[in-house]
């Protein structure tokens, strides 16, 4: 019997070997996803947000959503956060007294959420359907309902908690901002061209365009002296519709620059973004490290069949074996 | 396949109907009328599960901790079939049962818990199947390892009714399911673990390490060897039959050794990446770790002895810490180590536990009724019948 054990181990050790010369798993690592060539997004700046939420009652025009009551006459659409029915929202940061716009201590500050169009996205990576794409032009993340299973694995693994759930329907769909990109659709009835929160901000904290070039301005604003006036762009990028606006004392961070290798939208702000529900990141995405260790041990199903072969051997051997001893 | 000097199994016998089997009838219809409100007005309506928690008991526990207590099965084959330990063989046919019933009820409990459920055969179709998904590996291999062990406790149904041509010529592909039955588990019972890897800082570093799958892996092989030693033990008392002390006294040896490599594995994982200072925050969290680790050390402690394993109460409290332990890894890392931002809390509602304690109770009458037709447990000269 301990022949056999040794034969099966040898085997498993070969095997082994095998498996870890025919799987070399540094080459196999996967990086992080890169930026998609016309990449689209969003820049939110805080210190321009004047918190009239425009952009939420946009957001749900556009994207045919309904409203959702806080209050007890049900009167007003006053959702808290982002869910099964609000795809976009902006929130308030209060401290102390709160007498100060954008100030940390005894001051007050706005921060928008939304989805934040990851470069290589968690939900994606999760998702076992491919109900979560990312559109390999714009970057957008989109979701298709007809290919989710509805099992929330999108919304456990996002690290920014955006996809969300119907909890109260019998054929639920998972909700996420898809940068409005049904509007390009030639029959798009609605009032608006791009996406619907950038497009109605009256201040130019939201505004839409290329990644690449919304990163230009936010380094742009960045660079400016706390005071100064500048021009900002309202609705999109290149849109021709400028207003005068004063520089703010920004925290010297773009938030999407480097998280998570990534985002298409952008933020910036006076108030650390800690204090607004937005997290230090590492720069290496989540995905790529997950992605890394299923391709390691299951790429090309080399080492299953492998430790199978191993399994076969062994599991002849005892059934002969322990035949034998029946007879 | 043999059975060295053992007795064949054989069917037990004696009434369908106790007060046991007409209880568990009883908490399936429970479970029956929360499904009926599930379908009807939602997941939310009967649950606790929110955009913080989305995945509650019904997969957390059902699934997580369901599959890794049905994996007697796998733990005996491993031993039986690929160490070539004959003499745990009348150890197979009630573990394989067990678990049979663990993997098709967390396959249903998922199905459950699925939103868009109509959609599930996605998983398994070219166009849709996203192969990068630890999802996807978990779905198709656990399908794949009902299949399997469905077909590997055949036989059983085969003897039952006479079907010997079938039985033979199964018998001579056995070696195959049997390599499967080992690679599957193996397999899905880590990526469960893998599963939280993209969860990414999200969780805890007690529990966010690229070892989690190990530990997952290792976890299940001991509580498999756990849940035979638990189901002997009740099956004993509820059966009456003997104690198979000598048969269970050696296999808690082997769970022993398995719980010593995980705790050290565990542990040196932490002091490796640094984040043993995590488990002295005064927080819930490195609580929770605590009393995790102790159902682990308390087995490794009490199996050490070998008086200890000669004794059926000492063998059933390090089984069930065990179980315990394996029960909180799970439960830590998926519900209480996690936390995507402020303000979400989640514990279950009663009409969630209903339906998995529905589940749970489909699973006890579905193994008692199946030993008292099918040959499945050894044949005792004393066994009431």
């Amino acid at each position: 019997m301990s022949m056999d054990r040794r034969q099966f181990l040898k085997g498993v050790l070969a095997g082994g070997a095998v498996a870890a010369t025919a799987a070399p798993a540094p080459a196999e690592a996967r990086g992080n996803l890169t930026m998609p060539p016309k990449a689209m997004g969003l820049l939110y700046d805080g210190t321009l947000c004047i918190g009239c939420k425009a952009c939420v009652s946009a957001c749900k025009e556009s994207n045919g959503l309904p409203p959702e009551f806080s209050t007890e006459d049900h009167m007003w659409d006053t959702p808290l956060d982002i869910s099964g029915k609000t795809k976009n929202i902006i929130k308030m940061y209060k401290d102390g007294t709160g007498e100060v716009k954008d100030r940390e201590k005894d001051g007050y500050a706005f921060m928008k959420h939304s989805c934040l169009h990851c470069v290589d996205p968690s939900c994606v990576s999760a998702c076992p359907v491919s109900a979560m794409r990312k559109n390999p032009e714009t970057g957008v993340v989109t979701y298709d309902p007809h290919d989710c299973i509805g099992c929330r694995y999108c919304v456990l693994a996002c690290p920014f908690d955006v996809p969300r759930f119907q909890y109260d329907k019998a054929f639920p769909q998972i909700v996420k901002c898809e940068l409005c990109s049904h509007l390009a659709s030639p029959d798009n009835h609605t009032r608006f061209e791009y996406s619907a929160c950038a497009q109605v901000c009256p201040t130019g904290a939201t505004i839409f365009g290329p990644t690449d070039e919304l990163m230009a301005e936010a380094k742009r604003r960045l660079a400016l002296k706390p005071g100064t006036d500048y021009m900002v762009p309202r609705g999109k990028l290149g849109g021709g519709d400028w207003q005068m606006a004063k520089a703010a004392n920004y925290v010297p961070q773009v938030y999407g620059e480097k998280e998570l290798g990534g985002t298409q939208v952008l933020k910036l702000s006076a108030v650390p973004f800690d204090k607004l529900g937005y997290r230090d990141l590492p720069e290496r995405s989540f995905a790529s490290i997950s992605e890394t260790m299923q391709h390691s041990l299951y790429g090309y199903l080399i080492a299953p069949v492998v430790v199978l072969g191993g399994l076969v051997v062994a599991a002849k051997h005892s059934l002969r074996d322990q035949d034998e001893d029946q007879e | 396949m043999s059975n060295h000097a053992h007795s064949a199994p054989a069917p037990l016998g004696g009434s369908l109907v106790t007060s046991l089997t007409k209880t568990m009838a009883l908490l399936i219809l429970i479970a029956g009328a929360v499904l009926v409100v599930r379908l009807v007005l939602g997941i939310g309506s009967v649950t606790n599960v929110n955009d913080g928690y989305t995945w509650g008991i019904w997969v957390v526990y059902d699934v997580m901790v369901g599959s890794a207590f049905a994996c007697g099965g796998y733990s005996v084959a491993l031993l039986v079939y690929i160490f070539n330990k004959g003499e745990y063989h009348p150890l197979v046919r009630p573990a394989l049962l067990g678990s049979l019933f663990g993997y098709t009820l967390a396959g249903v409990s998922v199905i459950i818990d699925l939103g868009r459920y109509w959609n599930t055969w996605h998983i398994f179709t070219p166009g849709w199947a996203q192969i990068n998904s630890v999802m996807f590996e978990v779905a198709t291999c656990i399908s794949l390892y009902v299949v399997v062990m469905w077909i590997e406790f055949s036989p059983v149904f085969m003897e039952k009714f006479n079907k010997d041509e079938l039985r033979k010529k199964l018998g001579r592909w056995m070696f195959l399911f049997i390599a499967l039955g080992a690679l599957l588990p193996s397999m899905h019972q880590s990526s469960l673990g893998s599963m939280l890897i993209v969860l990414g800082t999200q969780l805890n570093p007690l529990w966010q390490s690229l070892l989690i799958p190990v530990f997952y892996l290792l976890t299940a092989i001991s509580v498999g060897y756990a849940i035979v030693i638990f189901e002997s033990t009740v099956s004993a008392i509820g059966f009456k039959r003997p104690f198979e002390l000598g048969i269970l006294a050696k296999l808690s040896k082997v769970m022993w050794g398995v719980i010593l490599v995980y705790l050290v594995v565990r542990v040196a994982d932490l002091v490796v990446r640094g984040a043993v200072g995590e488990a002295f925050k005064p927080n819930i969290m490195a609580l929770m770790f605590w009393i995790e680790m102790a159902f682990f050390v308390v087995p490794a402690v009490l199996l050490a002895k070998a008086s200890n394993r000669r004794r059926p109460d000492k063998l059933f409290l390090s089984a069930a810490c065990m179980m315990t332990g394996t029960f909180l890894l799970r439960i830590n890392s998926y519900l209480v180590g996690y936390e995507t931002g402020d303000g979400w809390n989640y514990f279950p509602s009663l009409a969630e536990m209903g339906l998995t304690i529905g589940i749970i109770a489909i699973e006890i009458l579905g193994y008692v009724v199946l030993v008292r037709l099918l040959p499945v447990l050894p044949k005792h000269e004393a066994a009431v019948k």
